[in-house]
This record gives structure tokens, sequence and C-alpha cells, in this order.
């Protein structure tokens, strides 16, 4: 073990704090992006044209910004968005202050995922509701986020997966995690073994996000 | 009930303008079953759309026991489509829900309490035979059962109208016939306006008590199924009616010159068309007696529509030119609709 893996063996106290940092990162940034991007993808789904709230200014200028902020590159969009991020979390170096690109970076694409999730919904499914006298809002409660659960569970964890590729690169910034710890040791200090853990740890945390993600689509699918 | 005064709908679309429905006017009476026939494109499915205004129209007038639906604002409009039960189909059933809540849905929209929504559920779920079938989920049913669901849910609320959107158009015969039936019943028990749109004569046949018939957005000819059905004036209709019996074979058979049809100089091929009240006489062999007239039947048929009968035959008559001439006139002074198809040469 310790001829194989010397250097993990080294360092071995400083990979919770970096599996918990990966994680802590994933976890919230999850979550802000899941509910930014399910809020965008919605609007976007009942403003276009021929939505049940037709709004063609808010769609264009909503459509716009989730093309630009998923046009740049995550490695861009995060010296691109600094000023923002010093704004929100006070400062540019950390842990939290990552959650901003993170969160920027993922939402417009989750926004997408869900849109197209709510597209897949039968028009008929709304013209049935729209029959019996719903509302919008009682459409998009009742209908819009609860007919596709299985499609917006199968994009949610789509970019949960892209969003632990982004945490990696985040790390190089000072949020830590495992990224920043392959970056520092693996990559300038050419220590191949710490590499080899980090990508096998990354390859198990993304294997439970696919599992799980599976298993909620299967409970969902009636 | 419903009335449509010169309803109009333009939809644009890429290939230009598409003149949807044009100029309709309909009077949809109290507890009738009214059947609007059409081929697809004929706009049928947006003129009953413009009765709910799932379409609005782009001019002209809709209204619901004397209430201009264009007059009101959403919200009045929403409660006013609650009288409105609507099917579809391809049933539109929410996927994610049992066939429990699936009923439940417009009761639970309107705030009704728990244990009143479980007994009305319950309620249909026995009228559309599905008592046993509560949870589960529409993925699970056949077509036949998906769409008693969709009835049930459409007349949860009670509503006065119920419009069929092709309803039956995705099932099989024997189904239609128990969805048919279904829709009678309701029609009948809740005293329940239906409209059905349809391009099935056998649907209208079976069920309708009014059909207009539709082409290319106008509707080109309406009456009480009965005389829309004994009298045809349209092309379009006469077309309709023929998809659901054999009756007009006679025309295929003389263009292809087929030897039943090929008629001696003495002779002539008629149309006879009777209703219920003078289908009991003899009245062909009374004829043929009276007037020295041999009477040769090529096709005879006998359609139920709406309870009422209706005999259609095509005959060869073989006589003296005057002779064959009193026949018909017999069976015209006897109420018979009488055709004459084709004649022989001495005859013309």
């Amino acid at each position: 073990m310790a001829a194989y893996f010397p250097n993990v063996i080294m360092y071995a106290d400083e990979f919770p704090q970096a599996i918990w940092d990966t994680i802590y990162m994933l976890v919230i940034s999850g979550i802000l992006s899941t509910i930014l991007g399910l809020l965008i993808g919605v609007i976007l789904v009942v403003t276009r044209r021929g939505g049940i709230m037709e709004n063609r200014v808010v769609f264009w200028i909503l459509d716009k910004i989730v093309n630009l902020f998923r046009s740049i590159p995550f490695i861009i969009l995060v010296p691109t968005v600094a000023v923002l991020t010093r704004w929100i979390a006070g400062s540019t170096i950390g842990r939290e202050a990552a959650l901003v690109p993170l969160v920027i970076g993922t939402a417009p694409f989750i926004a997408r995922q869900m849109e197209t999730a709510i597209l897949e919904i039968d028009p008929g499914i709304l013209e049935a509701s729209q029959a019996m006298g719903l509302s919008p809002w009682e459409i998009i409660g009742k209908v819009l986020l609860r007919e596709n659960v299985p499609g917006m569970i199968r994009g949610i964890t789509i970019s949960m997966i892209a969003l632990v590729g982004q945490i990696a690169i985040v790390g190089t910034i000072g949020a830590g995690g495992l990224g920043d710890m392959a970056i520092r040791y693996g990559l300038y200090r050419s220590m191949g073994d710490i590499t080899f853990v980090i990508i096998v740890l990354i390859l198990v945390i993304i294997s439970i996000i696919q599992l799980l993600g599976d298993f909620l689509v299967t409970k969902a699918t009636h | 009930m419903i009335r449509l005064e010169h309803v109009s709908k333009t939809f644009q679309t890429k290939a230009g303008k598409v003149h949807a429905v044009q100029d309709v006017s309909l009077d949809i009476p109290e507890g009738d079953i009214f059947g609007i026939i059409g081929f697809s494109g004929a706009g049928k499915s947006t003129l009953v759309r413009c009765m709910n205004l799932l379409e609005k129209p782009d001019t002209g007038a809709v209204y619901l026991e004397g209430q201009d639906l264009l007059k009101l604002n959403d919200k009045q409009l929403r409660r006013e489509r609650q009288k409105m039960g609507m099917i579809f189909q391809h049933f539109n059933l929410m996927e994610s829900r049992t066939v429990f809540d699936n009923i439940a849905m417009p009761l639970v929209h309107l705030h009704w309490d728990k244990a009143k929504i479980t007994a009305r559920v319950n309620e249909l779920l026995e009228l559309i035979d599905l008592a046993d079938r509560g949870d589960s989920y529409p993925s699970q049913l056949s077509g036949g059962q998906k769409q008693r669901v969709a009835i049930a849910r459409a007349l949860a609320n009670d509503p006065k109208v119920l419009l069929c959107d092709e309803a039956t158009s995705a099932l099989d015969p024997q189904t239609t016939q128990n969805i048919l039936a279904l829709i009678r019943k309701v029609n009948q028990s809740m005293h329940l306006t239906v409209v059905i749109i349809t391009h099935e004569m056998a649907v209208v046949k079976e069920v309708c008590n009014h059909v207009a018939v539709m082409e290319e957005g106008k509707i080109v000819e309406q009456g009480d199924i009965v005389s829309v059905f004994t009298n045809p004036q349209q092309e379009i209709t006469k077309n309709f009616i023929n998809t659901t019996n054999n009756a007009r074979k006679i025309d295929e058979l003389i263009e292809q010159d087929h030897p039943i049809t090929r008629l001696q100089a003495d002779q002539v091929l008629v149309r006879l068309q009777y209703k219920s009240a003078n289908t009991a006489d003899p009245i062909i062999s009374t004829v043929s007696r009276k007037f020295d007239v041999d009477i040769n039947l090529i096709f005879a048929n006998v359609e139920i529509v709406h309870d009422t009968p209706i005999g259609q035959i095509e005959a060869i008559f073989t006589g003296k030119e005057a002779d064959v001439q009193k026949a018909l006139d017999h069976f015209r002074n006897s109420g018979v609709r009488v055709e004459v198809i084709k004649r022989g040469s001495l005859l013309s």
C-alpha cells in the first residue's frame, strides 16, 4: 500500500476536508441552481409564443441571458462574474465565494433541461386543464411541474454530474475540494497517486448521483 | 344552450392564412346530442374549441346559456368553462396521477372538501364501470377505459355541456359503441347537452339528434339526423352517408358497367328510399301486381338512424313505359323517395 500510494498516505488527513468541501459545494450550489433553473425553465415555457402567459419581451430577454451564460466557458465565467461574487459573498476566494459562479454557470443549464422536460408534456394535457377552468398558476403547479417529473430528474442528474466537473475547476481559485487537491499535489507536484485516488473518489460521487437519479426516475414513473 | 353567431377563425401559418372556421352560425339546443362531422382539416376541432374559447374566434359571438363568452374576463371565463366538460381523441389524462386523482382534479380545483370529493369520485367510478381501478395509473388502462376516465373527469363537477373532440376516433368499433352508449346514458341521466365532433358517420348515426356537416371551415348542411340521412343535399354529406353502408355501391357498379347494371331496352334502374312509417306495407308486390311491372331487387338495406329505420332499395323495373311510370308515381304517392338512376334505350 505504502509503496503504491506514498503521497496519499502522507496527505491522508487532507482528504476528508477536500471531500467535504466538494460535497458542500455540490449540495448547496446544486440546490440553489435547481431552484433557480426550475424557475427560469418554467418562465421560459409559459412566456414563449403560444404559452399560457405569453410575454415575448420577458421570453426574449431570458432566452438570451440563458444562451449567453451557457456559451461562456466555465473557466472564463469565474473571473467574469468576480465583481458579482465579491458583492454577494464579500470575497472572491473560498468555498462560499465559489458558489456564485457555480450557480450562475449551472442554473442556465438546468433551466434548459427543465424547459425541455416541461415542453415534452403532451400539449393536450394543458388543453384539458384549460378546458377544466384551471388558471395559469394552477396549471404551473398542478400540471407543468408534475407531469414530467422523470424528465426533470434526468435533467437535474445530468446537470449535477456536470456540476461536479465545475466544482473541480473552482478548486483552482481557492475554493478547496478534490479538484484543488488534484491540481496542487497531483499536477504541480507530480503526485500521480493522489490524482488517481481523487479520480476514483469523483467517480464514486458521480456514480452515486447517477444511481440516485435513476432510482428517483423509477420511483416517479407510473 | 350553445349559440354561435358568425364565428370565424383564421390561423397565420408559414404557408399563409388558413381559414379554419368561416362564418359559422349554430344553435345547439339544451339536452341535445349534436354532431359536427367533417373530414380532417375541415375546421371542426377549431370550431368546438371556439365553444369554450380554447380558441378565441376572430369575429362573431359565442353564447352559453345566453351569456356572451367573449365579453368575459379570464376569471369569469374560467368559471363558465367549468360548465363545459371536454373529452379528446387522445384522452389527455395526467399520467402522473391515479385514475382517482384525475377524476378529482376539477373538484380539488374548486376546493371541495375531501369527503365530498371521495364520494363524488367513487360515484363517477361506478358510473364508468371502473369502481376497482381508482388506484391505477392511466398507463395501466386500455384506450376505452382511459376515455371513460376522461368522461368521468369531464363530468365531475356536473357540467351542463360535454364537448367531445373525436372522442372515439382512436378506439376500435366495439369500444366506440361502449363509449357512445355511456355518452347517451349521461346525456339522458344528467340532462347533459353533448356536442360530438367526428369524421365517422357511424358515430353520428348512432347517437346524434342533429348533425352539421362541415367542409372547408363552413357548415354546408345541417338538420335533424333522419332528414339529413334520408335526404342529403350536399355531395359531401352523401359521401359521408355512403361510408356507413354500401347503398351507393350501385354507382360504382354502373361505372364499371357490371353485368347486373346492364339494362334491357324496356328496363329502368331505380332507387327507392323510405322511412319507418311506410315499411310495413307489402308495397313492392302490390305495385308489381297492380301495374304489371316486374321488379328485380339488386340491393336492399335498412339503416337504423337514431332509432328510425331507413330503408333503401335499388331495383330494376321491367315493363311498358306507361306502366313503369305509373308504378313509380304510386311509390312517390306512398311517401317513398324515387330516383331513377339509369334507363334502358326504349324508356329514355
